[in-house]
């Protein structure tokens, strides 16, 4: 019965649906992409500092201060979640602070800090990764089949 | 009495003795720091969670309703009320060290003229002599459970809205100063098959105008008789929607006198999109604004028309549409008031 309800839809539905369609505020798509360029490209160029900093300053190479950028561009957005800033940067840049990996720490420190209430075990723990799980879970499947695509292109095919 | 289906025509004229209403920190900068008589400078209130401090909330606004009428905590009798957050916890939280009878009710942003619908008929049915309605709303409690983490950096659609921190209790009696209920429709569920879960106000509108529609001829009065009809949480897209189909069943009603709460709260550069929402939005738009201009004899009859939608976090991630009610109560200035 619910479903045969969820198929079909009535006249009424139609119309309103079509209402809707004309007097829902539609999302500024271009406006959005242009503040998702500039947001995402300056986190892009903070670690690009931070990256030359570590460099310069530091004994690492070019392909060894990749990691310590990342926990310092994580620790920066860490504490802008903490103090509540790093939601209304998301809200003006969408993707632009979404796509990047301060999205990613953002999305593991707000889901800690949210579930704090309900203890360290049942909630920061079990939280932590509510969003960021799917991107890992994805994130390494899409690996293994890239490598499985490689290894057939490569090793077999000797490409 | 029965009129029609689904009005209630209460010849006894229920009074509105005194109201409570609490708000947190946005409501305070808002465009009715009046309609508050308690408002909070933090969201947190001092307590451990926010849920917790949506008990406060609701924990105030009683103490203030019982403080600003004539009668004592004791002879209130039942209390009648619900929230947004599961198994209406803050609710039921906030009257357990009260000695009222108690009965929760849900019907999500709704629940305010719900429970101010079902106080009237007890008090002109003699069930009752003195009788709390409320909600509350939090907007970090409800932000958690509907959607995602407080601080997380999601962007939300133009058609978001913003829900209410804040909380609104009216005293309802058989005697005293104050407006007079005269009426109730109740509400059916209505089912457009929305399933936007951030385009609530475009779901609401159409139970919105199913509940006006049949209160007007059910009641047998044209829209004119009203001097404002104030819808709960509609919105910009809602309230828009909303005229527009009143006016295609050909009701015709001025913009200036169709009113929305959640348009109401805020002013217009505050980060709200859409305009406010949540349980306390309504209550708190119609118990500590537009009652106050009954008061003041600047109205005399309104209708006020809360909106709730009926899903959850779980039906909007299978795929279920969004199911709305809406409940209306007229409201008119008698008793006592000059």
């Amino acid at each position: 019965m619910a479903k045969e309800k969820n198929q079909r839809k009535s006249p009424d539905e139609t119309q309103y649906q079509a209402i809707q369609q004309e007097k829902e505020i539609k999302r500024p798509i271009i406006q959005n992409c242009i503040k998702a360029f500039f947001v995402g490209g300056l986190i892009c160029l903070i670690g690009q500092v931070i990256t030359t900093f570590y460099i310069y300053f530091f004994d690492f190479t070019e392909q060894t201060a990749g990691n310590p950028t990342v926990a310092t561009i994580i620790f920066i957005t860490m504490l802008l979640t903490g103090f509540g800033l790093y939601d209304k940067i998301g809200q003006f840049s969408g993707a632009g602070s979404a796509v990047p990996v301060t999205g990613f720490g953002n999305s593991v420190i707000s889901s800690a800090i949210e579930h704090r209430t309900e203890g360290f075990i049942l909630g920061v723990g079990a939280n932590m990764f509510k969003l960021a799980g799917p991107v890992i879970v994805y994130g390494v499947f899409a690996a293994f089949v890239i490598a499985i695509i490689k290894t057939i292109l490569m090793k077999w095919m000797g490409l | 009495m029965l009129l029609g289906k689904r009005t209630w025509n209460f010849p006894n004229k229920p009074v509105i003795i005194s109201t409570g209403t609490v708000g947190g920190p946005l409501e305070k900068e808002g465009k009715i720091p009046d309609a508050f008589d308690v408002l909070y400078d933090e969201n947190w209130l001092e307590q451990n969670s926010f849920e917790q401090a949506q008990q406060v909330l609701l924990e105030e606004a009683i103490d203030q309703a019982i403080k600003k009428s004539s009668i004592q905590e004791e002879q209130v009798e039942f209390f009648l009320g619900g929230d947004l957050i599961n198994q209406i916890t803050p609710t039921t939280f906030a009257i357990n060290s009260k000695d009222f009878g108690y009965m929760g009710l849900f019907n999500a942003c709704a629940t305010s003229t719900e429970g101010l619908a079902l106080a009237a008929h007890m008090v002109d049915s003699n069930a009752a002599n003195f009788v709390l309605t409320g909600t509350s709303s939090h907007n970090a409690a409800t932000e958690r459970q509907y959607r995602y983490p407080t601080e997380y950096g999601s962007q939300k659609p133009p058609t978001a809205q913003w829900t209410v921190t804040g909380a609104g209790c009216a005293l309802v009696a058989k005697q005293g100063t104050g407006p007079v209920i005269t009426s109730a429709t109740i509400g059916k569920v209505v089912d457009m098959g929305m399933t936007d879960p951030f385009n609530m106000g475009g779901a609401m509108a159409p139970a919105a105008v199913d509940t006006i529609m049949t209160h007007l001829k059910e009641r047998n009065v044209p829209p004119s008789y009203y001097d404002l009809i104030i819808t709960g949480d509609l919105g910009k897209v809602g309230r828009e929607a909303s005229l527009e189909l009143l006016n295609q069943k050909g009701i015709h009603i001025s913009q200036d006198k169709f009113i929305d709460c959640g348009l109401s709260i805020y002013k217009n550069d505050q980060p709200v999109l859409a305009g406010g929402s949540g349980a306390a939005c309504s209550t708190v738009g119609i118990y500590g604004h537009f009652l106050q201009k009954i008061i003041k004899g600047k109205v005399n009859r309104i209708l006020a028309v809360a909106t709730g939608a009926l899903h959850s976090p779980l039906t909007v991630q299978q795929k279920g549409t969004i199911p709305c009610i809406a409940h209306a109560v007229s409201i008119e200035s008698g008793s006592g008031l000059s």
